[in-house]
Formats: C-alpha cells, sequence, structure tokens
C-alpha cells in the first residue's frame, strides 16, 4: 500500500533526524575538549624541556656511558611496542592509522627474528592486537580522552621494567601527533633506549658556561632521572595523542552530521512523492467509482464535479 | 658568575602545570644523601635529586612560600632555582587534617612491620605537616 511506505519514511526520517541530533552533540563536545586538550599539552612543555636538558646536560657530563639506557642493547631480539590509540570509537581514521602503522613496524620488524611484544594503551588497540593473535603485554585503558599523569607513570614504569630486566631490548611508542586543530600526524617513536638526538647537545654546562656541581653524584641522578624522563615522555605522548582524538572525532562527527541532513533530504523529497502519488491514486480511484456511479445514473453528474473540485484543491494544496 | 645581588627565578614544575613561579632572595631545600642545602643568588651550577621534605622560597617581598616536594630534581644556575617533580604541593593546597591521618597510619604500620613504602609515605606527611607548619620546627 502506498500509505505503508509514506509511514516507512517517516520513521526513517525521524530515526536519522534522532542520529544526527546525537552526532551534533559529539561533535561540539568534542570541539570544545580538543581546545582543553591542547592546553594540557602546552601544560606539559615545561616540565619536559627542563627534564630534557637536565639528561642532556647529565649525559655530556659522562654518566651512565656504557649503561643500556642510554647506550642501547648490542643485539635487539625483542622490541616492545606501544601504540596509543583510543578507548572508543566513532572518530574516523584515528585508531586505524595508529593501528596500521604498528602494524606495519611489527612486520617489518619481525620479518627477521625480532620477537615482539605489544603494549597496547586503549581500548581499541587491546582489542585489534588480542584479537589477531600478538603477543601481549599488560594493556592499559579507560582514560585516552583525558590522561593524567598517574597512568603515564604507571606505563613508564612498566616498559622501564621489562626493560631493565631484559625481556625487551627495545621499546617503540607509536601515537599520534597533534600538528594543529586541522593536522595530526601519526609518529614513530624510540622510547628506550634514548634517542641519540635527544641525548647529545647538552654541554655538561650551564646556561653561564660553568660545569655543574652533582648531588648526589651524576650515575645516582641519572639512575632516579631517566625512569621520569620516560614518564614524561609518555606522558606528552597520551596528551598529543588524546588532543589528536578529540580532533579527529570532531571531524569525522562533523562530516556524519552532514550526510544526516543530505540524508534527510533526500528521505523527504522520495516522502513527498509517495504521499502525493497516494492522493493522486485515491483521487482517480473516487472519480472512478463516481463515473460509475454516473452511467448507472444520471441524476448524479454534479456531485461528481463537486467531488472533482474538491480533489484538484487537495492535490493543488500538497 | 652572573650578578650576585640580584633575585632568583624560582619555577617548581610538575608534569601537569608550572606549580610556582617566582622572584626570591633565598631557596632551602634537601637533597638525596645530602641533607638540607640553601641556594643564593649567585649559586655555581648545581644539579641535585631531591627527596621528600619542606622547601621553602623566602620570596622578595619577604613572605616566605612554604612548598612540600616529595622527590624530584633541582636544576640551580646563578639566577635561576628550577624545581622538577611529579608531586610537589603548595603549603595552602594541603589538607592538614589528610596529612596528619596519614602520618598517623604510617607510623602505625611501621611499628607492626618495616617496609620502604611505609617509609617513604611517613616522609610524605612528614613533608606536608611541616610545609603547612602543623609540626613545629622543621625536622
Amino acid at each position: 500500500m502506498a500509505g505503508g511506505q509514506e509511514r516507512i519514511l517517516r520513521g526513517r526520517i525521524r530515526s536519522v533526524q534522532a542520529t544526527k541530533k546525537i552526532t551534533r552533540a559529539m561533535e561540539l563536545i568534542a570541539a570544545s575538549r580538543i581546545v582543553k586538550a591542547q592546553q594540557r599539552v602546552a601544560a606539559a612543555v615545561p616540565y619536559s624541556e627542563l627534564i630534557t636538558e637536565v639528561v642532556k646536560d647529565l649525559a655530556a657530563a659522562g654518566a651512565g656511558k656504557d649503561k643500556p639506557f642510554l647506550a642501547g642493547r648490542p643485539d635487539v631480539k625483542r622490541i616492545c611496542f606501544v601504540p596509543i590509540a583510543a578507548d572508543r570509537g566513532l572518530c574516523g581514521g584515528y585508531n586505524s592509522g595508529v593501528l596500521r602503522a604498528t602494524e606495519g613496524e611489527i612486520k617489518a620488524d619481525t620479518g627477521g627474528a625480532v620477537e615482539h611484544l605489544v603494549v597496547p594503551v586503549g581500548r581499541k588497540a587491546e582489542g585489534y592486537f588480542r584479537f589477531r593473535g600478538y603477543n601481549l603485554g599488560q594493556g592499559f585503558a579507560g582514560f585516552t580522552d583525558n590522561p593524567p599523569y598517574s597512568v603515564a607513570k604507571e606505563i613508564g614504569e612498566y616498559v622501564v621494567d621489562l626493560f631493565v630486566r631484559g625481556e625487551v631490548d627495545k621499546v617503540v611508542l607509536i601515537y599520534t601527533r597533534f600538528v594543529s586543530a586541522g593536522s595530526q600526524e601519526v609518529v614513530i617513536r624510540p622510547l628506550v633506549p634514548l634517542d641519540r638526538g635527544v641525548v647529545e647537545g647538552g654541554d655538561g654546562k650551564n646556561a653561564a658556561g660553568a660545569d655543574y656541581e652533582y648531588e648526589p653524584d651524576p650515575d645516582l641522578i641519572l639512575d632516579t632521572l631517566l625512569p621520569r624522563y620516560v614518564e614524561a615522555r609518555v606522558y606528552a605522548a597520551l596528551l598529543n595523542a588524546a588532543a589528536s582524538e578529540h580532533a579527529f572525532r570532531q571531524r569525522a562527527m562533523k562530516s556524519a552530521t552532514d550526510n544526516a541532513e543530505e540524508l534527510i533530504k533526500n528521505l523527504s523529497r522520495i516522502m513527498n512523492r509517495a504521499r502525493q502519488d497516494s492522493i493522486t491514486t485515491e483521487i482517480m480511484e473516487i472519480v472512478g467509482g463516481a463515473e460509475a456511479l454516473a452511467g448507472d445514473d444520471d441524476s448524479t453528474p454534479r456531485r461528481v464535479e463537486y467531488v472533482m473540485a474538491d480533489a484538484n484543491q487537495t492535490g493543488g494544496r500538497v | 658568575m652572573a650578578d650576585a645581588s640580584g633575585h632568583l627565578r624560582v619555577e617548581v614544575v610538575s608534569p601537569e602545570r608550572v606549580l610556582f613561579s617566582g622572584e626570591a632572595r633565598q631557596v632551602i631545600t634537601r637533597t638525596l644523601g645530602g641533607g638540607e642545602i640553601a641556594f643564593l643568588p649567585g649559586h655555581s651550577p648545581f644539579l641535585g635529586a631531591v627527596i621528600e621534605n619542606h622547601t621553602r622560597v623566602y620570596l622578595t617581598d619577604g613572605t616566605v612560600q612554604d612548598i612540600a616536594v616529595h622527590l624530584g630534581f633541582v636544576e640551580v644556575g646563578p639566577d635561576h632555582v628550577s624545581i622538577l617533580s611529579d608531586a610537589a604541593e603548595l603549603a595552602q593546597d594541603i589538607d592538614v587534617t589528610r596529612a596528619a591521618e596519614a602520618k598517623r597510619r604510617a607510623e602505625e604500620q611501621l611499628r607492626t612491620e618495616h617496609s620502604a613504602e611505609g617509609e617513604a609515605a611517613l616522609r610524605r606527611a612528614h613533608a606536608r605537616l611541616s610545609a603547612t607548619g602543623g609540626l613545629g620546627a622543621s625536622h
């Protein structure tokens, strides 16, 4: 029946409208959170700059030269990958970007005899790698849209412990760097041992050009400092990932809202046509019926005209 | 050495934000194994690991900013003192009753069994109470 089709279309339009309201709300929430996440990224900069400076100066002063933490291990047998993805979906290509980069990196590295260990951050990362049968370490999830420092500490302690115990010989971070609201990129950064580029460049001297005094000695300071440094790096990565997640989600939800609008427009057009069709059919049925009656009895032509005039009015209005 | 009569630019930085920044005449803190140490303007470059302590910053306006610093690092130059700590609290942000309660609990625990964790908790509580003046003179 024609009327049935109209009802179905009306239902679909309603459902698309409801979805549109949800995606619009998610878009606005994500947009407001980008700003906050950006501020947190900026707020973390002084600490990480200072700690990087201190690490550089200590390394330049010759502390920990032969420590695996700085120098690395001669042969790398097992690499630990730490992909940072989201807890939730509905954020476009955010998760798949990180996960694909991680998978590519694992495949490239394990082409030889190198083993891998994945320490997934974010529920989506954990699900992805578990389902595909990768070697998993401990997973961390439930905070990716607003990561506290305590989580960065936990992750840092965990990977540092893996490295110190010799279970892995290298730790790699994979996350989405927040360049600006309009641009984010997936980056792959070595975490442990420390990147040469990070460590070099210090001169072991203060800005004034004098050598530092150390208390306790440089090696001891470095021992307590390096885990903190790793945590700061993890924290910066988490904050960048969170900001990127919101940016991705905002874009994805914006295009979802736009699509919903388009869909509603098309559906209403079809629905209107269906309603017009059903009215036309009804008129034809009435006219047909009246004419059939007129054939039997000549005394009713005026009534037929009346009905037709009414029908034309309705048709014109719709 | 730069200008020794000048002021120290003091910054206490935690990973999440800059906790405190200001100009000071003197900063007293405590390093790992080294005991308490005071920095005046013109101090030679210094790098140290900091343990739980009550850090005092003597501001140029004559007031003293008390800070409970729980582990971290201090980097000193002739004209600045930077304290890096992933757990530091300004005295005005500390809940004294909670700190006292934590101290009591830590002491109780240490009476029955000796643990590094309990000791650290006691030192943290001490630093907090000392910073808020709830301990009398600083230990």
